[in-house]
């Protein structure tokens, strides 16, 4: 009895989705991330326009910075997909990423309305050690959910992780939120402004592997529900430790923490290496991850890592609506 | 057993400089310097001056490599004489008054040592580089210093080169000598690769001491690698590169290249390989700030050098 109670609580209700006819893959929405840009070039360069039945657009999103190779020219774009920043008006002061912003919500979406492309996906590079992880602002999402278990069941050269950023849709700044259905690949470590081939073909390899679940999903197949785990909800920021007078960085991340993303930090673990040699230790009262730790692009906003609580997600069958 | 007429004999080095920030995003220089610029008890040593300090501030602020031209090739005898003027790209500037300060280069009045200290993103550890064979003071320091980290290892780069060769921040002095240890990320500061820069910088000035105090060094050897050739990533006809480091070597710095051996692979998956005459060592292998620079990594050729004894004036 007992038993299939159980059962019964972990097997959801089965869900049909309409079919995802119109898929986007951007790439270089921020300018030094490379393999992003490279990917997105070779797809142009291969003239793919079509996944299954599915039509496939490709974009390179921040042209401007990806010619400086920088992550932004006025500033990150990937900040300005708010339902606020998206509508506002644009004047002579407007910066170059707000507008572009506008023009990719003309292209991709409107964001939360029925014209928006039915999948993005957002390409993306970082300094952390943080394998591959896929980003998205809800666990209740059952398309990027399903995906998100097909590209960890298929890929074991690198840890595969979830990551979820919760927040409401018009707060969601991220350009993955244009599309009805859209989340991030970020794959690390790598500079920026370096491409590496191993980080590259992992980036390929996610890519492959989502297209393919979008093909199968369009065609009918049935995805059996069930649990998906190593799902990391975003708890808080850690910032770096700076002198009062100065306001220069004092010390740097502690050697036990620097590229081990998503292991246990303990109340009572060091977090930070001072340049004096003393330790700063965790003080928080749970037990959490970091994650993003040394990422290059968060020393102006003075995050040293941000910290994820872990869980597991029940998702439920799924197969594509019939009409 | 040496006898005194073949110790080479030099002045004291009364005066030494430490230069963090010729390249603006290479954090460990700029954080060590800063620190020091703070505190210089760590750095002191009987007898020297040792000076800290940030070559390129502009472009520190700006967490960038540079901000007109690259400091660390601005030294050139046509820059350095060329009339000053703030129509001047910011780095001659710059360079101008870095040669005023611890030149002029190629004088007497020079300093004596400047340590230059950069990052890289490639896998070189802990990279001594070397401008000239017959610098034996350096050859002596680069000696004690490989001697006191060891089991750790230091290799040592030779940049002697009649086309390779740089015009360097640090070329300024009479003894110059780069610190290039990665790999890490421009505009990130790892504490491992901090602390590592640390280390090798005490045991440099703990050389300058002992020397100064009279301490006579025998004849050693020191192995290096000699920069032989620069190699380029494929490009199309537009310039865009088409393909990256094969995994097979990329993080491989000081490892031997085969001919024959993977070395490029394209975007579409193909593996392009090395067709030298013979096994090289690459280093610099993907390094971010060298993808303008046309250069891929730089292969190097393997020689002793031997230097003779030395001892202070």
């Amino acid at each position: 009895m007992r038993k299939k109670m159980k059962q019964a609580l972990e097997q959801m209700e089965p869900v049909s989705l309409p079919a995802l006819s119109r898929v986007a893959i951007c790439g270089g929405t921020h300018g030094n991330e490379m393999s992003g840009v490279y990917l997105v070039r070779e797809l142009q360069r291969q003239k793919l326009e079509k996944a299954g039945s599915a039509t496939l657009t490709t974009v390179i999103s921040n042209p401007r910075a990806v010619q400086v190779c920088k992550r932004y020219t006025d500033m990150d774009l990937n900040r300005c997909f708010t339902d606020a920043i998206l509508s506002s008006p644009v004047t002579v002061a407007t910066p170059y990423e707000v507008r572009r912003a506008q023009e990719l919500n003309t292209l991709l979406g409107p964001k939360g309305k029925l014209g928006a492309v039915d999948l993005v996906c957002d390409l993306h590079n970082t300094t952390a050690n943080m394998g591959l992880s896929l980003i998205s602002y809800s666990v209740q999402d059952w398309v990027i959910m399903h995906i998100y278990r097909q590209v960890q069941r298929k890929i074991t050269s690198a840890p595969v992780r979830f990551i979820l950023l919760d927040l409401p849709l018009a707060d969601v700044y991220s350009q993955d939120s244009l599309g009805k259905h859209g989340f991030s690949i970020e794959v690390g470590p790598q500079p920026h402004g370096v491409v590496r081939a191993d980080i590259f073909n992992l980036m390929k390899e996610a890519v492959d592997q989502t297209l393919d679940w979008v093909q199968c999903f369009n065609s009918g197949s049935a995805f059996e529900g069930g649990e998906v785990d190593d799902v990391y909800t975003f708890v808080k920021s850690v910032y770096y430790p700076r002198d009062p007078e100065t306001n220069q960085i004092t010390a740097a991340i502690h050697p036990q923490v620097q590229d081990r993303d998503f292991c246990l930090l303990h109340p009572g673990d060091p977090m930070f290496l001072m340049f004096s040699g003393e330790i700063v230790k965790y003080e928080g009262e749970e037990v959490l991850h970091p994650f993003f730790v040394n990422e290059c692009a968060y020393y102006e906003k003075s995050i040293a890592f941000h910290l994820a609580r872990k869980m597991t997600v029940t998702i439920p069958p799924l197969q594509v609506k019939r009409d | 057993m040496t006898s005194s007429t073949n110790v080479s004999c030099f002045h004291e080095a009364r005066r030494v400089a430490i230069f963090g920030g010729t390249h603006g995003n290479e954090m460990s220089g700029v954080t060590l310097v800063n620190l020091w610029i703070q505190n210089g008890k760590e750095i002191h040593r009987k007898g020297v001056e040792t000076k800290p300090f940030i070559t390129n501030p502009r472009a520190v602020e700006k967490c960038t490599r540079y901000v007109d031209t690259d400091l660390n090739r601005a030294f050139t005898t046509e820059n350095l004489s060329a009339p000053s003027g703030d129509d001047l790209p910011y780095e001659v500037q710059r360079a101008q008054q870095i040669n005023e300060i611890f030149g002029p280069k190629g004088s007497p009045e020079a300093y004596d040592v400047i340590f230059d200290l950069h990052n890289t993103t490639s896998n070189m550890g802990c990279t001594l580089i070397l401008e000239s064979s017959k610098d034996h003071f350096n050859l002596q320091m680069m000696h004690y210093i490989k001697k006191a980290i060891a089991p750790d290892s230091c290799p040592v780069l030779l940049t002697e080169h009649p086309l390779l060769k740089y015009s360097t921040s640090r070329s300024v002095a009479k003894h110059p000598i780069g610190l290039e240890v990665g790999p890490q990320p421009q505009g990130v500061l790892r504490s491992n690769i901090f602390e590592s820069m640390r280390v090798v910088l005490k045991h440099a000035l703990d050389f300058i001491e002992l020397f100064n105090e009279g301490l006579e060094f025998p004849p050693c050897t020191v192995d290096v690698f000699r920069v032989s050739e620069k190699m380029d990533y494929p490009r199309d006809t537009n310039g865009n590169i088409i393909a990256m480091v094969h995994p097979n070597l990329q993080d491989c710095d000081w490892e031997p290249l085969n001919p024959g051996d993977p070395m490029f692979q394209t975007f579409d998956g193909t593996t392009l390989r090395y067709e030298g005459a013979g096994t090289v060592y690459p280093t610099f292998i993907n390094e971010a700030a060298y993808y303008e620079k046309q250069q891929a990594f730089v292969t190097t050729r393997r020689e002793t050098l031997a230097a003779g004894a030395i001892k202070k004036t």
